[in-house]
């Protein structure tokens, strides 16, 4: 019985690390890979996803459209940061990364300043389920579900609407794409919105098992950032690819020696993968 | 007069701003005015002061791996820690038995140099570039903080690291033997720091407008080409990276000596970025913009900080930082210069409009 106890609290935090990985990179990967921009304050546009489902969730809505709502909200955001300092620096890629920076500081603050350094979290849904020692609360495999169901709406986005093909086509040759009549100011700016929108809803689907604090987002983002850059210039591959590579370190390292062994064990390999294939994960795949 | 102005142009060139009687008269007088500062300010302001002036040895290191040589490192807090707990470590074990700190000094740059090494070996020879680079200095930063972080209740000899609270009992900077070793407290560390990076910018200047920085620039300008031009630029990269990291590191054995204090979250995300938007506002390019912003942007934060309060400063602080971005690309001192120059440069054809028409428009040397 122990050892089915513990294969099964093994599985359960890969899987969550997986569901965690996923959700927090997708919308980074999305704005990295189309654009080639490190958006460093995607963990506050996460943040601001769980501060907006909280909120909703506060005033009696129920928990499916809080969550949009905290989708929402940070899309709006995304939609205000693009004009206002993105859309200026898609020629200068460190330049938007350390710009971004500024604009996470920004958000983390004012939202220390709106809600304090604590508010009330949403209860987490679903029970949870026993086998012996072993228990594990439903949400988890829910979040795992919705994290792919979000993968595969993007890759839908992203194969099968006319928005997505102009999307694919400003990707491989903006140049071209321009002259073809497509409008890729606008292009970029829907995607970036869409990453933002992203994030936002792996703000909300956290909120009920996270701490809804400013700095809820710094949790979230070094792992993402790293995912991202592991799994390659290729999202719709790449990305799910290294967050399961990654969260099974994660999940391996953080039951063998605790969580900081297995965030550590993560940082590293994810060094190492950089060193071996910058080009990422995704290169794997393709061959160019 | 003329003598000292020879001796001068071994610091000057095209690579650094102030290559102008005028700009070293000026250099002269602000040096004696922070020479003069504890004169007339009480001690808590020089304590002060000596803080903001420690951490302008980590922009300037960030200024002479990014700036000039293009290496997009956000490691150099790591740097800066590294050498901070390698000085409290060994400091904290070798006061009692030599009465000195000067090995734990030695340690706090020949370790973070050491690291760097080892890092850019792995990063360079491994042809990483680009936004690569900073993510992998990122993650060594913040493995670094985490480790540091869980270490509670792991002592070292006689030091405890004390996890995330970090190590307090970190003795003051001692250099010399036995009895005659100088502790150096408040005024005399304000006076160290203040000399030691007077001689760490004009060492810059010097290497910088010599044959290196030219190699440094031109590696930052186009690396394929600088290549095909014979320079091994894995091996020139990792010197400079190298060089960046002890730098960091002098910075970080000050730091912990000036507060007796050192702890994780200096490594930690948020005090990581503070050196990267100190030079950019400034000016990366740019030594007198590294040390001017990071000056500056301290000043105005802690400022700011007692007058608002910390948090609304920290708001403000970063609006400007995101406007300086979208507006002045190269920075704030760059900017100036290049009025100046532009101003200079009309003087100068006013005086000479009755003569010359065409005279040349660009005066070079001050532009960087």
């Amino acid at each position: 019985m122990p050892l089915i106890e513990s294969l099964l609290n093994v599985l359960s935090v890969i899987v969550s690390s997986f569901s965690t990985l996923l959700l927090a990179s997708l919308g980074l990967a999305i704005i990295f890979g189309m654009m080639g921009i490190i958006n460093l304050a995607h963990g506050e546009f996460i943040m601001v996803g769980a501060y907006g489902a909280a909120i909703a969730n506060q005033q009696g809505m129920p928990l499916a459209i809080s969550m949009l709502v905290g989708g929402v909200l940070a899309g709006i955001v995304g939609l205000i940061t693009e004009r206002l300092v993105i859309q200026y620096l898609y020629d200068r890629p460190i330049d938007s990364m350390v710009a971004t920076w500024g604009i996470s500081i920004i958000l983390t603050k004012i939202a220390l300043v709106a809600f304090g350094p604590n508010f009330p979290g949403i209860g987490t849904p679903f029970g949870s389920v026993r086998y012996g020692g072993f228990s594990a609360s439903i949400y988890r495999p829910v979040l795992a579900v919705a994290a792919i169901s979000l993968l595969v709406v993007t890759y839908y986005l992203f194969m099968n609407t006319e928005f997505g093909l102009h999307a694919r086509a400003t990707i491989q040759d903006a140049d071209t794409a321009r002259s073809m009549g497509i409008d890729t100011t606008r292009v970029y700016a829907i995607t970036f919105v869409f990453g933002s929108m992203l994030a936002g809803l792996a703000g909300s689907l956290f909120a009920p098992i996270a701490t809804v604090s400013p700095t809820l987002g710094s949790s979230y983002i070094i792992e993402a950032f790293v995912t991202v850059i592991v799994g390659g210039a290729n999202v719709l591959l790449g990305t799910p690819a290294s967050s399961a590579l990654l969260s099974l370190i994660n999940g391996g390292g953080s039951q063998w020696g605790g969580t900081l062994l297995g965030r550590v064990l993560l940082l590293v390999a994810a060094i190492l993968m950089i060193r071996i294939q910058p080009r990422g994960l995704s290169s794997y795949f393709i061959n160019r | 007069m003329s003598r000292l102005s020879n001796s001068l142009r071994a610091f000057e060139g095209q690579h650094t701003i102030g290559n102008s009687r005028r700009f070293w008269i000026g250099f002269c007088l602000a040096v004696l005015l922070v020479l003069l500062f504890p004169f007339v300010a009480g001690v808590f302001s020089v304590i002060q002061m000596t803080v903001f002036l420690i951490w302008i040895f980590v922009a300037l290191s960030l200024t002479l791996v990014w700036g000039y040589t293009g290496i997009f490192s956000f490691g150099q807090n790591a740097f800066f820690g590294v050498g901070g707990y390698l000085f409290a470590i060994v400091g904290g074990n070798l006061i009692e038995v030599t009465g000195a700190t000067n090995v734990a000094l030695l340690a706090a740059i020949l370790a973070p140099a050491l690291f760097a090494a080892l890092l850019g070996y792995f990063m360079f020879y491994g042809r990483v570039s680009g936004v690569y680079v900073a993510i992998i200095t990122l993650s060594v930063t913040l493995i670094l903080e985490l480790i540091t972080s869980s270490t509670t209740g792991v002592t070292l000899g006689r030091v405890d690291l004390g996890g995330y609270n970090g190590i307090n009992t970190v003795p003051n900077l001692t250099l010399g033997y036995g009895e005659t070793a100088f502790s150096f407290g408040p005024v005399p560390m304000y006076y160290l720091v203040v000399v030691l990076l007077v001689a760490l910018y004009l060492g810059l200047r010097y290497v910088l407008n010599g044959h290196t920085g030219y190699v440094l620039i031109a590696i930052r300008e186009d690396e394929a080409r600088t290549e095909m031009f014979g320079y091994d630029i894995r091996w020139l990269k990792l010197q400079a990276f190298t060089a960046s990291a002890a730098i960091a590191g002098l910075g970080g054995a000050l730091y912990t000596a000036w507060g007796n204090f050192i702890s994780p979250p200096v490594m930690g995300i948020l005090v990581a970025a503070l050196p990267l938007i100190w030079v950019t506002v400034g000016g990366r390019q740019t030594l007198l913009g590294a040390i001017l912003g990071a000056f500056v942007l301290q000043y105005l934060d802690t400022t700011l900080a007692s007058s608002l309060n910390s948090d609304y400063a920290v708001i403000v602080l970063g609006i400007i930082f995101v406007v300086s971005i979208l507006v002045l690309p190269n920075g704030v001192i760059p900017q100036i210069m290049t009025y100046l120059n532009d101003r200079a440069t009309d003087d100068e054809h006013d005086e000479q409009n009755a003569q010359e028409a065409g005279s040349p428009t660009a005066i070079g040397g001050d532009e960087n």
